[in-house]
């Protein structure tokens, strides 16, 4: 399937496109896929065009729902 | 990396480890399919394997594009690829896959033929325009997340007007092949208990398509996120949801699904392809509306009717087990060929030559299990 | 560059004095012949050849010419040995431009001058437009072992560890980003360098507890590590997360689909050594800049299957397997 990766948006260019970097990293890819992408959000990024933005609040959830499941089962096994 | 290696942490893997040991009911089996290549390739990469507990087993399934392409669809290309007048743009993934009588694109290329991997259908575009009198075809695969890419480079090329551009289009459905494995469940099949689901394809198609597969089969269905501890994550829900006798669709992939996917690139793929009535997998046969292909109005941009192409019917080594293997049927190591005729130096089916197949990613990773206490 | 220049007239004389005596400038190359001589040291002596056939040309952080400097260097320092001398050979293509001969001449001098190994004796030949790629380069060197040291693949043994020199990808991936269509924008350098300088520290210290050194070169750490386990017909266990990566380096091969561990080196190396010698061997390389960041990432095992394996950062285990052929960027 599908290899994407998150990247950090750092300069909208004409024609839909934009500047993202990885780690410094950057390349020019199409946002012709995803609407209202500002400088800063970040996007994942699939064969150079843009396919969704990364909700940072939903990821922020994710890592808690993730450290939540760990602490309940120590919890219960803390007996 | 931001929003990659927090998912790839050491220690949530293992306190993650620890609650799904916790969760799976003792003397129970659980076998879940993971359908995406991706996912394949994260579980066998990071050794997720070893951190399940032994009830768990991992179903490798089809959903990497390059193994389920049917020799036929290479052979073709290969053909269009010799004539001289074309330029065939392709992603790399396919460029060793085997086609018929032991030839593939790399050979091809090698041979002569003007053969361009390419990272973008941005690139195809950029060629088209800069050698107007080059046949400039594009080797389109892939599922609905790659499909958007191909559709807007369709509609660049027909708002520039670009006469020398057109696709060869091989793009591929999830529901339907998720519905044609459950439908051999039970037969030859094997015994399913859910399905990690795809992380980008779901970007794309939501969360929706899936509500009908989970109610009408009955299994549980979680989108998983593309890193580790996501695959992780989501075999901890599916535990869950099989203990509690429940068959839904769940979104772990929060921070990049919606419920509606993208409805940009739904549009695009509504405006430039068609549904086909039935489409060749290899492994799993005739699967209906389970393809695209271009709509009639974008003719000049479909290669098959551009060139004429036909696809010829062609077969797989007789003792190739990819078929059964892409069924999740058998495993690799039960192919006769495995590692003896099979290798990835010499690969018989696409199993083996994408890093996304089952018997290449047990090849390259799994083909030896550490003893525990390397493990730990 | 035309055939003429390879045809020994008057225009080859003139091009090999132009380019390349006026950059390697030597006493060897000085008297004009077709062959260096020299007196031997005595003792036991190592020989290497190598071929350069390098695309692009000129990439960040070096050059054909830089490359086939280091590159045969550095097969020589592999054995332990002090390189003393190189040749090297030039297939040109018809139609290259004289300037870039010219600075692939002026960086091999360079490479040749600041690594104290020159350049004695060479040769040009130059073929018709598209048979070779711009330029192909064929090198050979001699260098000296120093009496006692004896390292070889074979030599691993289980309980021996596994040191590396510095971070790994930095060339495979500078060179990507040169390739058309894969555009992407780094900062990252090829690492390529010669190591003799690092190796001689590092004997000096502690050689007798070296068994074997290798530059992962073509195919990575993981193509190198697998034939040291096939020669030495052992294992060889690693821990990922004591495996140098540069993030931009990681972050490249992300994008690209590519497992740093199969992308080629230049600059970096690889030693099998006896773990009582490992913490001198460290401090030894962590002097010298080019082992700054020195590392033990693993050691040797038992294993009647030869395999490479690593448990992953991520606390699972994995094969290290070599390549089947070059790696390829990946879209699935």
């Amino acid at each position: 399937m599908c290899l994407a990766i998150p990247a950090l948006v750092t300069e909208l260019l004409p024609n839909d496109m934009a500047r993202v970097s990885l780690d410094g990293v950057t390349k020019e890819i199409s946002l012709a896929l995803v609407e209202g992408v500002a400088v800063g959000d970040y996007v994942i990024l699939h064969v150079g065009y843009a396919l969704a933005r990364l909700d940072a609040a939903e990821a922020e959830r994710t890592l808690a729902l993730l450290d939540e499941a760990a602490m309940a089962h120590l919890a219960g096994t803390a007996a | 990396m931001k929003y990659v290696d927090e998912y790839r942490d050491a220690a949530r893997a293992r306190s993650l480890a620890s609650a799904i040991g916790a969760e799976v009911v003792p003397g129970s089996a659980y076998a879940f399919m993971e359908f995406c290549g991706g996912h394949t390739h994260a579980i066998s990469r990071y050794g997720i394997e070893d951190l399940l507990p032994p009830a768990i087993r991992m179903i490798h399934g089809p959903g990497c594009p390059v193994c389920v392409l049917p020799v036929g669809r290479i052979d073709a290309a290969i053909a269009l690829a010799r004539n001289p007048r074309v330029t065939l743009c392709t992603y790399a993934d396919l460029m060793r896959v085997p086609a018929s009588k032991g030839d593939s694109l790399q050979k091809a290329k090698a041979a002569g033929a003007d053969i361009r991997m390419v990272y973008s259908t941005l690139d195809v575009l950029a060629i088209a325009a800069a050698e107007p009198s080059r046949e400039v075809v594009f080797f389109a695969i892939g599922f609905e997340t790659t499909t958007p890419p191909t559709a807007i480079a369709v509609q660049r090329a027909a708002a520039e007007g670009l006469a020398n551009f057109s696709v060869f289009c091989n793009h591929v459905l999830t529901p339907a092949a998720m519905r044609a494995i459950l439908a051999t469940e039970g037969e030859e099949g094997v015994r399913l208990d859910g399905f990690v689901g795809p992380a980008h394809v779901s970007t794309i198609i939501g969360t929706e398509p899936y509500r009908q597969v989970a109610a009408e089969y009955r299994k549980p269905v979680v989108i998983a996120g593309f890193e580790p501890l996501d695959v992780m994550q989501s075999i901890l829900l599916l535990v869950r949801q099989v203990n509690e006798g429940r068959a839904e669709v769940e979104n772990q992939y929060i921070r990049a699904v919606r419920p509606n996917g993208n409805e940009r690139a739904q549009a695009a793929i509504a405006e430039v392809f068609a549904l086909r009535d039935r489409f060749e997998w290899r492994g799993l046969g005739w699967v209906p509306h389970s393809a695209l292909r271009l709509r009639p109005e974008h003719a000049r941009f479909d290669a098959e009717v551009r060139f004429g192409l036909e696809t010829p019917s062609a077969s797989d080594n007789p003792a190739c087990e990819c078929g059964a293997i892409l069924r999740g049927v058998k495993r690799p190591a039960e192919c006769k060929l495995f590692g003896t005729a099979c290798t990835p130096e010499s690969p018989m089916g696409s199993c083996m030559v994408s890093s996304e197949g089952a018997c290449a990613a047990h090849w390259t990773y799994g083909r030896f299990r550490m003893p525990a206490r390397l493990a730990s | 560059m035309d055939l003429s220049h390879g045809a020994g007239g008057r225009a080859m004389a003139h091009l090999i004095a132009d380019l390349f005596q006026a950059e390697f400038g030597n006493e060897y190359l000085a008297q004009g012949n077709d062959q260096a001589a020299f007196d031997v040291a005595g003792g036991r002596m190592v020989m290497t050849t190598d071929g350069f056939v390098v695309s692009p040309l000129f990439f960040p952080g070096g050059d054909i010419g830089s490359l086939a400097v280091h590159g045969t260097i550095n097969d020589i320092a592999m054995a332990g040995a002090r390189p003393l001398y190189l040749t090297a050979s030039y297939i040109l293509e018809e139609g290259l431009p004289l300037a870039d001969l010219k600075r692939i001449a002026a960086s091999m001098g360079r490479a040749s001058r600041d690594a104290g190994v020159p350049v004695v004796a060479g040769d040009t030949k130059v073929v018709e437009r598209g048979k070779a790629d711009g330029v192909f380069i064929a090198t050979a060197g001699i260098g000296v072992v120093p009496a006692g040291l004896r390292l070889s693949g074979d030599l691993a043994r289980p309980g021996d560890v596994v040191l590396l020199s510095g971070p790994i990808g930095d060339h495979g991936v500078a060179i990507m980003s040169c390739r058309e269509h894969l555009s992407f924008d780094t900062a990252v350098l090829s690492d390529s360098a010669a190591l003799h300088g690092l190796v001689a520290a590092m004997v000096a210290r502690a050689g007798s507890g070296l068994r074997a050194m290798r530059d992962p070169t073509r195919g990575g750490l993981a193509a190198t590590l697998n034939e040291i386990a096939q020669q030495s017909g052992v294992g060889i266990l690693l821990r990922e997360a004591a495996i140098p990566v540069r993030p931009q380096v990681a972050a490249a091969c992300e994008l690209l689909g590519l497992d740093p561990l199969n992308v080629a080196n230049e600059g970096r190396l690889v030693a099998i050594a006896d773990r009582q010698a490992a913490p001198a061997l460290l401090e030894a390389m962590r002097g010298h800049p080019l082992g700054a960041d020195a590392v033990e990432i693993g050691e040797v095992v038992e294993d009647a299957d030869h395999f490479v394996q690593m448990i992953t950062g991520f606390g699972g285990g994995r094969i290290v397997d070599w390549l089947a052929g070059e790696q390829l960027p990946r879209i699935c």
